[in-house]
């Protein structure tokens, strides 16, 4: 390639197309929310404020306490995914993998198909079934003689966040699991049956030969986890509205984003404060991030067979 | 080689497990289909019993189709993702070739710089995307959205291409070059068609995304006639919530397209994930 010379457009004009819409509408946006948080609304409009947004969402007591509610449920939230979601994700996929298993196509595309749905269809479906009034969930507990345990878990306080944490696991568990399978599905042969020269087999063989193998899989979802959780949105809005309720228990950073940035019932909606509360979700991944890629990845070792 | 280990027990083990997710996983969707499909006595009496002659009712689908605009709504929804997907593929898959093919300076840089995407959320610029829209009057229309899911489609469509596109035979290409192709015609006649897997596999994960987003359709075309599907079943199923033959109706309407598309590429996903494209 090197005898090519003088200045070689094509390069150009394959990357230009994707680098300028990327630019726009992703780039430039997100510099630009961050910038706008540094802006507030003064007499002429906008005017330069500095941080004083910042020391507003984190000094107002009114604000503060919204803002760190979200933080603390997206917090659980996520550890709820970490615990469920992927040991769970990390199961299926063994069982799927262990060769010889009948019928695995159906099972692995049965199993991804809550993935595929919108959240307003997974939002609806369950607090229909949850609802106390249309009795799916209740008459089911009674059949196995625990009706006792019933409850209107998405309207308590205590245990709203919890159950709709567990839906968006039932909803995506589908992700870890089809990552984690192709990633054992990628372990040589050789290896395994080096193991079972070795006599590791079973248990022994998935936690000291595969488990060891996948971990940079695991890393990668777990990041992704992260990410996909501190902005989500969707199924809180859809499930308990823009004003995540009961009493705010289930407001993530997504929703208190939506509300602040449009308004609801008396307050007015805010473009600066929306862009502080971004700005702080971004800073949030930010270090999620940066954790995972200099913490987490160096230290996982790659195999390369 | 694995005959050894197969005991009984265990593959029943293996299977009983399997089956038991498998039913937690389809039966919501199992419930809403069979309730759409009868009266409301009966859907509050047997919630779990499937259709008969005597239950079985439509009564919600008319409410659904004589309500909301629901065929206007699916187009629109056609319309953003299937466009939107174009320009992920074809743009994603010139600049992944720009970035395996050739070197030059920046290479690195740019690729990290694409890639920055699949980690931020486009969701955190909201604020500055509305007020661009705004500026340049595109709110409420299709373009808006198409624009923002191409944007957002990208980074990944890039990470996975230019992966796929670093194994292509050099020969193949060069052999090109010797007959005088261009390196236009090198990409869209040699190297295009031997992706295709890959391309599948980005096109399912870009695709299901963007026909369930919420988000952008609420903020950036609210109006009637650029609603989506998944707005509009979301406003239709708030206006219509103690309604719940049309809820239920509207649900499955919302589920049907959706599965048909999964089931038709759920083989060149699977495919497309285990040959290697998302590790």
């Amino acid at each position: 390639m090197a005898q090519r010379k003088g200045f070689r457009w094509h390069i150009v004009v394959f990357l230009a197309p994707a680098v300028l819409v990327y630019t726009a509408i992703m780039i430039i946006p997100l510099i630009g929310t961050l910038n706008l948080s540094l802006f507030g609304r003064g007499e002429g409009g906008r005017v330069f404020v500095g941080l004083a947004n910042f020391s507003t969402l984190f000094g107002d007591p009114r604000w503060s306490a919204a803002f760190w509610n979200a933080l603390a449920n997206n917090a659980w939230f996520f550890l709820v995914h970490m615990l469920v979601q992927n040991p769970v994700g990390v199961m299926l996929a063994a069982l799927l993998s262990s060769s010889r298993l009948r019928m695995a196509a159906f099972y692995r595309t049965a199993i991804f198909i809550p993935t595929i749905l919108s959240f307003v269809i997974v939002g609806f479906v369950w607090k229909l079934i949850l609802s106390p009034i249309w009795g799916i969930a209740p008459n089911m507990l009674d059949a196995v003689g625990l009706k006792s345990l019933f409850a209107p878990w998405l309207g308590r306080e205590g245990t709203a966040l919890t159950t709709l944490a567990l839906v968006s696991v039932w909803q995506f568990v589908g992700i870890p699991m089809m990552l984690i399978y192709a990633a054992l599905l990628s372990i040589p042969d050789e290896v395994i049956e080096a193991a079972e020269m070795d006599g590791v087999t079973g248990w022994s063989q998935f936690w000291k030969i595969k488990l060891p193998l996948i971990l940079p899989s695991i890393g990668i979802i777990s990041v992704l986890t992260f990410v996909g959780n501190f902005n989500a949105f969707d199924l809180i809005y859809v499930s308990q509205g823009a004003l995540a309720g009961p009493n705010f228990a289930t407001d993530l950073l997504g929703t208190f984003l939506y509300r602040t940035f449009f308004g609801f019932q008396l307050q007015l909606g805010d473009p600066h404060m929306g862009a502080t509360i971004a700005t702080a979700m971004f800073g949030i991944i930010l270090v999620g991030v940066c954790i995972y890629l200099f913490a987490i990845q160096t230290r996982l070792r790659r195999y390369q067979f | 080689m694995s005959s050894a280990r197969h005991s009984l027990p265990r593959s029943i083990a293996a299977h009983g497990i399997l089956i038991t997710y498998t039913l937690i996983a389809l039966f919501p969707v199992f419930v809403i289909v069979i309730n759409s499909f009868k009266s409301r006595q009966a859907i509050f009496r047997e919630p779990l019993a499937l259709p008969t002659r005597e239950t079985f009712d439509l009564i919600g689908f008319q409410t659904v189709l004589a309500q909301g605009d629901f065929f206007q709504y699916f187009q629109n929804s056609m319309i953003v993702t299937v466009a939107s997907l174009f320009f992920v593929l074809l743009f994603g898959a010139m600049a992944a070739f720009a970035l395996s093919e050739y070197r030059f300076r920046g290479n690195s840089l740019m690729g990290l710089y694409l890639a920055l995407g699949i980690m931020i959320p486009i969701r955190l610029g909201t604020v500055a995307i509305l007020q661009l829209m705004v500026a340049t009057g595109l709110v409420n229309t299709l373009t808006a959205l198409v624009l923002v899911y191409t944007a957002q489609g990208l980074p990944l469509a890039i990470f996975i291409l230019s992966e796929f596109m670093r194994n292509v035979s050099d020969d193949l290409k060069n052999a090109g070059r010797i007959d005088g192709l261009s390196e236009y015609r090198i990409f869209f006649r040699l190297v295009l068609p031997l992706v295709r897997p890959a391309m599948a596999t980005v096109a399912v994960f870009t695709m299901i995304p963007i026909w369930n987003d919420l988000w952008f359709p609420l903020i950036l075309a609210p109006s009637e006639p650029t609603k989506t599907i998944t707005l509009g079943s979301q406003v239709f199923i708030g206006q219509f919530v103690t309604n719940w033959n049309a809820v239920l109706a509207a649900l499955s309407l919302a589920i049907v397209p959706v599965m048909v598309l999964y089931l038709i590429f759920s083989r060149q996903l699977i495919r497309g994930i285990t040959a290697g494209a998302v590790k």
